[in-house]
């Protein structure tokens, strides 16, 4: 174990609540909608029916995912009404709080690589393959062409995304093996591998939201004492170095990259209170 | 020209870095995605008796346009498809159904089309008679009943289409030469493939299969055309029977008989 724990000094300061609040809030929101989907099979409650590909929700609202359309777009089929209705609530929606907002606080797998990174830091596991953080963004562009050039959703037939929420709502199959997979490839093979590198769920995402409202901003970046704790908890750390340290090159405090998932550990971890939730327009250097 | 030379040697280097890392994530990623390709060409062929919910579209397109929801699986009422899990053979999320399990119970309203929120299964489709998931096809001639003489009938009686779809065709039953035997027939035309006639069969294994229409059904070299269809649609014989040569059926006698 490391000889300080990441964010002991703000539990000191702030209490273990305090310095937990958005994680507890993230795991909050991951295991509501889940549970959403899995009232129906499991209790006979069909307040939701579908998965993350595309949902009706009361019976009336659709929320269909936009990067699986676009595949699906990209073979060459015009899907019907109700689902380019819900793809455009749902991008409408991401547009404006973070695309990568699906990635901390919707999508399954995030349970999953966040499980990894846990176990990593317990079991001390440092180093291992090293991937490019653009990596994903060629992910990305490969599963859109193999649709538009094989005609088919080919990334479906292993995206352990989708198999990961699909399996728990309609029966995992062999499924497990492939989150076990992730996992694993987290766990010893490269560290945040999964959704920090490879997956072009997050690419499409972060993507979609480069010009999101919603931001962290280091409002109080003058008081960092430079303890690095935001950095080591942070799943994308590069985001965070322009807008916390960017005073003397004029740069604003919001973290403007779109690879910031707006999961708010830093918010939680920081004893400075440094960082909090606010508007992307609220950039004045200085 | 002139610009690239005044580049210092640092920058070059670090440009051919650059290149060198693309061309590595590029090979590495179209390794990749050829190996998904080829996986997705593979895992495009459906298994014969996995049968697809009414109003699919061909498989090919099918696979372009299910965004595997599931949507359809819940509104089937009587909870006939499911989902394809990993290790099956059906491509994984798509919806199929085995009809010796479970058959389509052809719901008026057809609920799991109306579902689809992509067009996958195809909004077209209104009336459920007109569905083509499959033709049933009588396939084993020496286990079934009704071929040995029997009048089992059991596929015939569960049609949804009785008498359209399936008919009895009474023959001369030439192994005890004084019956008849009534063999179940299937017409094309009115089979849904929904399998009810697979699922009733009361065979170990079931003499009548719904196969995919590709795999069941024979054509017909376009040029053909059949007489007795060709004499209805004109109204009378296309050939000229007044003016026909009328060959002799034998070879004229000899007139003077030499």
């Amino acid at each position: 174990m490391n000889a300080r724990a990441i964010g002991a000094e703000a539990a000191v300061e702030k209490g273990w609540f305090g310095s937990h609040k958005w994680l507890i809030l993230r795991r909050i929101s991951q295991l509501a909608i889940l549970a959403l989907f899995m009232l129906g099979p499991l209790a006979g409650l069909w307040f939701v029916k579908g998965n993350l590909a595309y949902s009706l929700t009361l019976s009336i609202l659709p929320l269909t995912d936009p990067y699986v359309l676009l595949q699906s777009l990209l073979t060459g089929h015009i899907p019907e009404k109700l689902g380019l209705i819900g793809a455009a609530i749902v991008l409408a929606f991401y547009f404006l709080v973070g695309g990568r907002v699906y990635c901390s606080w919707v999508c399954p797998v995030n349970l999953v690589t966040d499980g990894a990174a846990w176990m990593r830091g317990r079991l001390g596991i440092k180093g291992g393959a090293h991937l490019s953080r653009n990596l994903r963004y060629w992910v990305l562009a490969m599963t859109l062409m193999v649709a538009g050039v094989g005609g088919t959703i080919a990334w479906e037939l292993i995206n352990p995304v989708s198999m990961l929420h699909r399996g728990l709502i309609f029966g995992l199959g062999t499924a497990w093996a492939v989150v076990l997979a992730v996992f694993l490839l987290d766990l010893f093979v490269s560290q945040k591998a999964w959704c920090g590198h490879l997956c072009p769920a997050g690419a499409f995402y972060s993507l979609l939201g480069k010009w999101s409202q919603l931001r962290v901003s280091a409002v109080k970046r003058d008081a960092c004492n430079d303890c690095m704790d935001c950095f080591a908890v942070c799943p994308e750390p590069q985001v965070i170095r322009p807008a916390l340290k960017g005073a003397k090159q004029n740069i604003g405090p919001v973290i403007l990259s779109p690879n910031c998932t707006n999961c708010g550990r830093c918010i939680d971890v920081c004893s400075k209170d440094v960082f909090r939730f606010g508007l992307r327009s609220r950039n004045k250097a200085g | 020209m002139d610009g690239s030379n005044k580049l210092s040697g640092a920058k070059q280097a670090s440009r051919r870095q650059f290149l060198i890392d693309m061309a590595k994530t590029a090979c590495g990623i179209g390794l990749l995605g050829g190996g998904l390709s080829l996986y997705a060409k593979q895992a495009g062929a459906l298994p014969p008796l996995a049968i697809r919910p009414p109003g699919a579209l061909a498989e090919p397109d099918f696979q372009g346009a299910c965004i595997r929801c599931g949507l359809c699986v819940r509104d089937c009422p009587y909870n006939i498809l499911e989902l394809a899990k990993p290790e099956q053979r059906v491509a994984t999320g798509t919806p199929y159904f085995v009809a010796r399990n479970l058959p389509c119970e052809m719901c008026e309203d057809i609920p799991c089309v109306k579902a689809c929120p992509t067009g996958a299964l195809d909004h077209a489709l209104t009336d459920i008679y007109k569905s083509k998931m499959g033709l049933a096809v009588l396939v084993d001639h020496e286990t079934c009943l009704n071929f040995l003489g029997l009048r089992c009938d059991v596929c015939y009686r569960i049609c949804p289409s009785i008498d359209k779809a399936i008919t009895l065709e009474p023959l001369h039953n030439l192994r005890t030469g004084k019956h008849a035997m009534f063999l179940p027939t299937v017409h094309s035309d009115q089979c849904t493939g929904c399998g009810k006639c697979e699922k009733a069969c009361v065979l170990e294994e079931a003499a009548i299969k719904v196969y995919p229409i590709k795999l069941a059904k024979g054509e017909l070299g376009h040029h053909y055309r059949l007489g007795w269809e060709e004499k209805k649609k004109a109204g009378k014989s296309l050939i000229d029977t007044q003016n026909i040569i009328d060959l002799p059926a034998r070879m004229p006698e000899p007139e003077d008989g030499k």
